[in-house]
């Protein structure tokens, strides 16, 4: 600021009606946010910062707020030696791995279809949706019966079939998982491919012509055009899916339990059974923020990951 | 030319059968999706020494609607209890999320202040975290206030979402900025223009996140489960698993009858307005 300017009364008066609206200007943006903030202030932000906290100690809550110990990283070590824990890791990987490549492929498929395939384009794609906006309780209630090992219509149209033995799906522990994911890949597909019959909307149609002229063969346009056209669509449906597989947890706690034995127990289904029956609440944090870490990890390597496979036009 | 192109293919009689071919396949496709559906329909009007028989009798030779009235009637509390407590606080939560959600995303859209960016990171940042990490602090933070079993506990917090604002200011940020301008010249406030140009060009992606909004609320199974313990508080999630869980095995029909009784309002709603549920959907995916 040079010796002129603060001599100028002019330009102070300037610059103080320049400071009064900038002022201003915040202010309008502070009270805009005002009531979404507090909100995300009081049940998002401060929960976050105590559940760190409290993943520290070793609290049961009808000690009250004094009977909290801080114990340090003991929590964390003690869930990586606690094989239900373990358990819960394996399955939740293992209900990812089975359940995201069928889902968003089959998703990609049915949604190349219905794009310009099919008459009534809209009502079919609401069949396959509709699962998806359904209340999960009642969705589990009914695949609970549909897998009655005895009696289910699943298990009577398999063994019309000619299958003498069908599994024993939710009452064994070999097909309980399976069972389950059957399930949330019914319950998604629609989400996926929803989403990608609105990535391919967006795909000029100018491209598809160039490459029939250039002679290309049906797969060829859909390897060659549709997927890498497809893939920031792709990419976020990979993230998004990862998210919820990780917190699987309504259809586990009203269908098995995590059982028979620990074959369906996740992770976050052994958060709620530490925190909430067993009130071990640093115990359940704990697990919570290993949870979260896993999904910040895998987010973040899926975001340094992009780079080499989605285009962004 | 390109139209041409189209034009030809779409005239072509072998296109026209090709894609009959698909709409049936697909159309299969679909009614396999929505087996669960049609069984549990089915079952609800059974009686129970029907429910398993095969092959599966789809259409009921007796439509008993007795399973009904056992469950919305007879039950203790009846279903209407459960049906009420979930309207309630679903309608609530979505008016206070339209609200609040619509001035945060008007301020991160069309406002310019300190902090802005760095504020949006964050709310972004939290969509990742998962309702476990939160559920333990939320707990305690209802038990300390008095609002454990009470539906304050399922409302308050969901009065305001992260994810709504996304979705709002995704929209907002499309409407063109010289609105704002012709009116502030105009001499209107930022309130006025949020309220009296924005909001009312913004109304498909309000319906949008309204019908979500709900959908999300009316099938919330992990809050009630935590924060609720008086059964005449239920929400119809948990109120159908409760039943569930008391019903003997010779109750399937009720329990079928329950099934339907929580997915049906969502199925027409799904019905008459799929398409802000796909917009609503699809916007949240849109690169921001």
């Amino acid at each position: 600021m040079s010796f002129r300017n603060r001599t100028d009364p002019e330009l102070q008066k300037m610059q103080r009606a320049k400071r009064i609206r900038a002022l201003k200007k915040n202010l309008t943006g502070y009270l805009f946010i005002a009531p979404n903030f507090l909100g995300f202030l009081v049940f998002i932000l401060i929960p976050v910062v105590f559940s760190l906290i409290v993943s520290f100690s070793d609290w049961n809550l009808f000690q009250g707020l004094g009977g909290i110990r801080f114990i340090g990283f003991r929590n964390f070590a003690a869930i990586l030696k606690d094989s239900t824990f373990i358990d819960s890791v394996k399955n939740n990987l293992l209900f990812t791995i089975g359940t995201i490549p069928v889902i968003m492929i089959s998703a990609l498929f049915i949604a190349v279809i219905l794009n310009d395939k099919v008459y009534g384009k809209v009502a079919i794609r609401g069949m396959f949706f509709a699962p998806y906006i359904s209340n999960i309780a009642a969705i589990s209630v009914i695949w609970m019966l549909l897998y009655n090992p005895m009696h289910g219509p699943l298990n009577q149209f398999l063994r019309s079939l000619g299958i003498s033995n069908p599994p024993q799906w939710l009452a064994s522990t070999k097909w309980a998982l399976p069972a389950l994911m059957i399930l949330t890949i019914w319950m998604t597909i629609g989400y996926n491919c929803v989403l990608y019959m609105a990535g391919l909307q967006g795909i000029p149609k100018e491209l598809y012509e160039s490459s029939s002229i250039d002679g290309a063969n049906a797969f060829q346009k859909l390897w060659k055009i549709t997927i890498p056209q497809l893939s920031p669509t792709t990419f976020f449906l990979l993230i998004t899916n990862l998210i919820s597989s990780f917190q699987v947890f309504g259809p586990v706690n009203i269908m098995t339990q995590g059982g028979p034995a620990s074959s369906t127990s996740v992770i976050s289904f052994y958060i709620y059974v530490s925190g909430m029956r067993y009130f071990k609440m640093g115990y359940a944090a704990a697990m919570a923020w290993f949870l979260m870490l896993g999904i910040f990890v895998v987010t973040l390597i899926q975001w340094h990951g992009q780079k080499k496979w989605v285009n962004y036009l | 030319m390109q139209a041409d192109g189209i034009l030809a293919r779409e005239g072509h009689a072998g296109f026209h059968i090709s894609k009959l071919i698909w709409t049936i396949l697909m159309f299969c496709a679909g009614m396999i999706m929505i087996i669960p559906f049609l069984w549990m329909f089915a079952t609800s009007f059974k009686i129970e020494g029907d429910v398993f028989k095969f092959p599966v009798e789809w259409f009921p030779k007796v439509w008993n609607f007795a399973n009904y009235r056992e469950v919305w009637l007879n039950q203790q509390p009846p279903f209407y209890v459960y049906y009420w407590n979930s309207i309630k606080i679903a309608v609530i939560c979505v008016i206070g999320d339209l609200f609040t959600s619509s001035m945060a995303a008007y301020a991160f859209a069309r406002l310019e202040f300190k902090g802005k960016n760095s504020l949006f990171l964050l709310y972004l940042a939290t969509m990742m975290i998962p309702f476990q990490v939160l559920m333990v602090p939320q707990f305690i933070l209802f038990r300390q206030l008095g609002l454990y079993n009470t539906h304050w506990a399922l409302i308050l917090p969901q009065l305001f979402t992260p994810l709504g604002t996304f979705l709002l200011r995704q929209y907002f940020l499309s409407i063109p900025q010289e609105l704002s301008e012709a009116a502030r010249v105009d001499g209107a406030g930022e309130f006025k223009i949020f309220w009296k140009v924005i909001l009312p060009l913004a109304k498909p992606a309000l319906a949008s996140l309204a019908i979500l909004a709900f959908v999300w609320r009316w099938n919330d199974y992990d809050r009630p489960l935590i924060f609720l313990t008086n059964r005449n508080l239920y929400t119809i999630t948990l109120g159908l698993t409760n039943f569930v869980d008391e019903a003997g095995i010779q109750e399937n029909t009720l329990i079928m009858a329950a099934s339907t009784s929580a997915l049906l309002p969502m199925l027409i709603i799904f019905i008459l307005g799929q398409r802000y549920f796909v917009d609503g959907i699809t916007a949240g995916s849109v690169k921001g």
